[in-house]
């Protein structure tokens, strides 16, 4: 990798390939600056499906040993043919649980909450191991979907690097052991009322932990609780507080809004009601010939994010300045603000806010500060959304007055100064995740007694005194709130794997019943709650659906007042270069480091995996010295820059993001994690290291320069890409079929017109015919965000294996499906289209015909099967497939040994070796189910009835799996829509899975400049 | 002295060679053919020792016992279901409640245990069978399993190879009986049974399906 070749990348379209007839560049649709460049090694990644050196041995085997190894593998595979099945036992139940039929899946109403708030689940169990997470239709903020927390929560419970036994100083000791000294801490703490008791946990919604903790508190009341969370939503709450008086809760409701502005709110990933926003935004971005309307996005960010992705119109413009661009809005809608940037795009926004009204919103994200939120309140009001839009609730969640991250400081104030004598931490990771400049480590090495309570011995546990193991929530009872307050219960599906206990059970061996268990304080909680009928009936129905009727918090009728927030704030210069933080959409703040399902997930923008950077735009990184990041076969190689603020620094890979705003640098936590596991440890690098409490979320000032050093980075985007030949005879592919709703409304045939009509009657093989059910799949690329639930919902449902950074690299990673991420435009303000790519089942598959061994044939209902036993591993179907969608086991990358992961795979499915060919097999294994129980039902398989994992999972319902012979199904009249098209038509492959184009809803009358 | 051998040994002893090499080719290839279907790889009709002497023949034939008393889910489930130590003890806590052979089974209630049975249909990891689909589509028990009433320790009684699945699925009118009779262990095809099959197929709109992904995944 010599410097001298490294390309310069394109910072617009200025020197880039141009069409031949000199009109835009060459590509429309372009998935890397090396596509827009077609750099060399583009054009490496682009003709070999495998790149350079995949097929050929990594190690430093001699030819001679290669050939001894070959030899005995070829003489020893040829013996297994001949021997006897190992045998096997069968073990009963002794006695069979009620309702259990062996070999059919039980599901299960439970709720998570990756940061603090419930979504409502359904568990898949077999025979009493969890294995898969579905959503749960009847809960008001999952509606069916998950995301991909959901989809990982199952591999967390039998992740073998959590935490098993009680540790005292890295001491094996047993919870009575435990139990005692926390007998003779808390006796000492009940003289002084508890004055040196302080627990610490993350955000708490439970109704059944905030008891118990007011019931701590009532008895030692000098002790003190803090919640905390390193993503706080503080800003959120001083905003309403500034604006109403009381720090209020929004809900938005997406399916009453016509034209939506958000100010850095990501509300497709992290946001607690993200599953229920994205259905009620996809359900409005599907426009069809009967419905020719949608709604309008218009997304101003500082960093890209998913939901600048999906817009209309998305104005990069850095965090700092988003306040300017707010008060000018709100000015301009009549709301008396001061302080406005005058900016072009103020007038037509406001212009089209207006002309919606009530059904107008404007949502402001975490990262803006409480005066932005202020505002956005009161520009809801002026445009009169409140109440269609816009409701508002009191917060889900127990409040820390003056915010938490006030509380949290506090806390490690008294701390440093030898107030605490007993802490106990509870799910929490501050010594990993504290703002850097409260030295939360030493103050904590200050307290005479540390009690660390999670499912990891992670940076806080290894300080801490006691280290006590948590139950999975898939392990122990609890309760959680959503969003909008509506209550879950979280049932086990199974017990306890290690020896550990639930939180509410480490909360009673802090009061006086120390060895209640969680399901007696759960019920007993509830039973004391006033509720009309008899209890065990409610206590059933609540279980059995998954939510607590009714407990849903009622909304409040409030008013924006004014305060100091109108008033301009005090203009300070801004800085040459702002440093932005944002919560990584895998791993979070860290809290999910160690689950390969996450970090192997390609980011929906930068389709990074196992890695953060330092992201910025490409301008910004020619100003900086000229960054370069460079393809290559065995992975993405780029410059490390050193990132300095305040006196701290830390070393981070750059990453050059279209899109994003120039003179800011943008990172996500969650990473450099110093104790995680076998998987998390010393992935990436720790962006907390630069975050203070008084700038959490952008701090100016930032110094960056470049090491010299460059690294290899595992980078997805562009593996798998599907070539646009050149030359005269050449047809534009239209791989990506996007049109605006005007072209549409003017012209139903607009999407068809885009691409050449295939000719029919080519193929020289013979027709299929179905009489019975003919599959098929449609994918709606306008209402797919690009939140990556399809994908690791077909990991956890196929069996899929993480191959792990190195791997990735070399393009070796076994997603099913993959979401492609196209840009379109100028890499400044590029427009983001996601298209999600499974096996497209094709009627005239190319890879049945080339496969030596028959191992991937035609079914009768259409499916391209591939059959893993026959599989001899020549990869020849590879080769011949156009849409790059077969994954091939290069190496052993399914975990064999690991106890725990046998309990994770689905028991339907395969669990493939090395050697074998393997892809989307249209989830078969549920197909078959549903066909079998109809047959043996006597009755037709129902429309709806076999969903497919994807579809399962994806928020926005742009999957959609059905019986194309049934015409009355969904699938086939999305088949006949006039948005529909397939990929690569012309090479008469004639794919089962077909795409409807994207829409996009631009305002004529926007202009994005200053 | 005189030639031992004529001289057309040497064309025959040339001929041995080439014709040594068939026969050792025609013997691998029988070998090839034969010893993967043989009874040796199968383990058809061999008798299976089980951690409890449980005999088909004292039960299913002796008591009269229905197959589904115990394999529950046949009917409704991939699975038919070994039956839990409680429904051996249903009976057994009353009769023969002191018989040492039985003792495994009271030993499994007591220390709720599971009593490792022996597996004796074992199909490969990559094959996805379905009891329901072919019990409510009258393919009889005894079709598969054989004379399971005249079996003492089971045994397999076909090879379960896949050349076994696709006779029937490729015929099944050949097997095919009533619904009535699926669990009837004293069932014989009638001498019209190629006439029958065909007639209950087309009744029980039997779609045997021979695409891979009927039952590999």
């Amino acid at each position: 990798m010599s410097q001298e070749h490294v390309p310069a990348v394109p910072v617009s379209f200025e020197g880039v390939r141009r069409r031949p007839d000199g009109q835009g560049p060459r590509r429309r649709f372009w998935k890397s600056l090396d596509e827009l460049a077609d750099t060399p090694a583009f054009l490496e990644f682009l003709h070999r499906e495998f790149p350079e050196q995949a097929s050929t041995f990594e190690d430093a085997k001699g030819r001679r040993e290669f050939l001894t190894l070959m030899g005995a593998s070829l003489a020893l595979a040829g013996l297994t043919a001949c021997t006897k099945q190992p045998e096997e036992r069968i073990l009963p139940y002794v006695r069979q649980p009620e309702g259990l039929v062996p070999g059919r899946p039980l599901f299960f109403a439970s709720a998570y909450g990756p940061d603090g708030y419930a979504r409502g689940i359904l568990v898949e169990s077999h025979e009493g191991r969890p294995t898969k997470v579905e959503g749960n239709p009847d809960h008001p903020t999952s509606l069916g979907a998950t995301d991909v927390w959901g989809q990982a929560h199952v591999l967390e419970l039998y992740d073998p690097d959590r935490s098993k036994t009680v540790l005292f100083d890295g001491q094996d000791r047993t919870w009575g052991d435990f139990r005692a000294a926390l007998r003779d801490a808390l006796a000492q703490q009940k003289g002084k009322q508890g004055a040196g008791l302080r627990i610490l946990t993350g955000r708490l919604t439970s109704p059944t932990l905030i008891a118990q903790l007011q019931g701590l508190l009532s008895a030692l009341p000098r002790a003190k609780w803090v919640s905390w969370e390193p993503v706080s939503r503080d800003n959120a709450r001083a905003g309403a507080a500034l604006a109403f008086g009381e720090p209020l809760e929004a809900h938005y409701h997406l399916d009453q809004a016509d034209v939506v502005l958000s100010l850095e709110a990501d509300f497709v990933s992290g946001h607690p009601a993200s599953l229920r926003l994205l259905r009620e935004f996809g359900a409005r971005r599907q426009p069809s010939a009967e419905r020719p309307q949608m709604n309008r996005l218009y997304v101003v960010e500082g960093a890209p994010s998913s939901t600048g992705a999906s817009a209309d119109h998305c104005l990069p413009l850095r965090s700092s300045a988003i306040e300017g661009f707010a008060r000018a809005l709100a000015a301009a809608v009549g709301v008396g603000a001061e302080g406005g940037a005058s900016h072009a795009s103020v007038a037509p926004l406001v212009a089209d806010l207006k002309r919606a009204g009530a059904r107008a919103l404007v949502i402001v994200g975490e990262s803006q500060p409480p005066a932005v939120h202020a505002l956005a309140h009161a520009i809801n009001e002026a445009l009169g959304a409140v109440g269609t839009t816009v409701t508002y609730t009191a917060p889900a969640e127990a409040l820390a007055p003056g915010g938490e991250s006030a509380a949290f400081a506090e806390l490690v104030a008294e701390m440093t100064a030898g107030r605490v004598e007993l802490l106990a931490i509870l799910g929490s990771n501050p010594a990993y995740a504290a703002p850097a400049d409260l030295k939360f480590a030493e103050a904590l090495d200050k307290v005479p007694l540390r009690v660390h309570h999670g499912l990891y011995l992670d940076e806080t546990g290894e300080r801490c005194h006691w280290h006590l193991p948590a139950s999975h929530a898939l392990e122990s009872w609890g309760d959680l709130r959503a969003v909008d307050g509506t209550v879950s219960l979280v049932q086990p599906l199974i017990a306890p794997l290690h020896n550990t206990l639930g939180e509410n059970e480490l909360l009673a061996a802090f009061a006086e019943s120390p060895e209640q268990k969680g399901y007696e304080i759960l019920r007993a909680y509830w039973q004391a709650q006033p509720g009309e009928g008899d209890f065990d009936k409610r206590w059933n129905r609540w279980l059995h659906d998954g939510v607590v009727a009714g407990s849903a918090l009622p909304p409040k009728a409030v008013k924006v007042g004014t305060g100091a927030w109108t008033r301009a704030p005090k203009a300070g210069a801004p800085a040459a270069l702002e440093l932005v933080f944002r919560p990584d959409p895998s791993v979070l703040d860290g809290r999910y480091a160690n689950l390969g399902w996450l970090q192997e997930l390609p980011k929906p923008l930068s389709k990074l995996t196992w890695e953060n950077a330092a992201f910025m735009s490409p301008r910004t990184a020619e100003r900086l010295g000229g960054i370069r990041t460079e393809a290559a076969g065995t992975g993405h190689y780029t410059d490390v820059v050193e990132l300095r603020l305040n006196g701290r620094s830390v070393k981070a890979p750059a990453w050059i993001l279209p899109g994003h705003a120039d003179d800011a640098v943008s990172v996500h936590l969650g990473y450099g994690r110093r104790r995680s596991g076998q998987v998390g440890t010393g992935v990436g690098f720790d962006a907390f290291a630069l975050r203070t409490s008084a700038a959490p979320w952008t701090a100016g000032g930032l110094e960056l320069s470049k090491t010299g050093e460059r690294v290899m980075v595992a980078c997805t985007q562009d593996h798998w890409t599907i070539d646009n030949p050149e030359g005269e005879q050449a047809q534009e592919r239209h791989i990506v079929r996007a049109v605006t709703l005007a072209d549409l409304v003017k012209d139903p045939e607009a999407v068809r017109k885009l691409g050449a009509a295939p000719a029919v009657g080519l193929s020289m093989f013979p027709e299929y015919k179905y009489d019975g059910h003919a599959w098929g799949l449609s994918i709606d690329m306008s209402a797919c965000v690009g939140c990556n639930a399809c994908v690791i919902a077909c990991q956890s449902e196929n069996n899929i294996p993480v191959v792990g950074k190195e791997q990735v690299g070399r393009g070796r990673e076994m997603h099913w499906i993959r979401v492609d991420r196209y840009y379109e435009g100028p890499p400044e303000a590029p427009q983001v289209y996601h298209q999600p790519l499974p096996c497209m089942h094709c009627e005239q598959a190319p890879c049945e015909v080339v496969c030596p061994v028959a191992a991937t044939v035609h079914s009768d209902e259409g499916l391209n099967d591939m059959v893993y036993n026959r599989c001899v591993g020549t990869r020849y179907c590879s080769n011949n497939c156009p849409y790059k969608v077969r994954r091939f086991n290069f190496l052993l990358y399914q975990d064999w040994t690991t106890e725990s992961f046998k309990m994770l795979r689905n028991p339907e499915v395969s669990v493939r070796s090395r050697g074998v060919m393997e892809k989307c097999t249209y989830c078969v294994q549920r197909i078959v189910r549903a066909r079998i129980d109809a047959r043996n039902e006597e009755r037709p398989l129902r429309d709806g009835e076999i969903v497919t994992a994807c579809g399962q999972a994806c928020p926005t319902r742009a999957i959609v799996f059905g019986d194309l012979n049934d015409k009355q199904s969904r699938v086939a009249a999305l088949h006949r829509s006039e948005r529909r098209y397939a990929l690569l038509e012309e090479l008469q492959t004639r794919p089962r899975t077909t795409y409807l184009a994207a829409v996009r809803n631009p305002n004529p009358e926007w202009r994005s400049g200053q | 002295m005189a030639q031992l051998f004529p001289k057309v040994a040497n064309q025959i002893a040339k001929a041995s060679i080439v014709l040594l090499g068939l026969l050792a080719g025609l013997v691998a290839t029988g070998v090839m053919v034969l010893f993967p279907r043989s009874s040796m790889v199968t383990r058809q009709r061999e008798a299976r020792e089980q951690p409890v002497p449980f005999y088909h023949l004292h039960h299913a034939a002796g008591m009269g016992i229905d197959c589904r008393y115990c394999h529950t889910s046949v009917d409704k489930s991939a699975t038919a279901g070994i039956p839990p130590t409680k429904t051996c003890m249903n009976c057994h806590s009353q009769i023969f409640n002191q018989s040492p052979t039985l003792e495994p089974v009271r030993a499994s209630w007591r220390t709720n245990t599971s009593i490792p049975w022996v597996k004796v249909h074992d199909l490969p990891d990559f094959v996805y069978f379905n009891h329901s689909a072919h019990v409510n589509k009258g393919v009889g028990c005894t079709t598969c399993h054989g004379p399971v009433d005249k079996m003492a320790y089971m045994w397999q009684e076909k090879s379960l190879l896949m050349e076994w699945c696709l006779d029937c699925h490729r015929q099944p009118e050949q097997y095919l009986r009533p619904k009535s009779e699926v669990y009837s262990l004293s069932y014989r095809p009638p001498a019209n049974q190629l006439a029958l099959g065909r007639r209950l197929a087309a009744e029980y709109k039997v779609q045997t399906r021979t695409s891979c992904s009927t039952c590999h995944r």
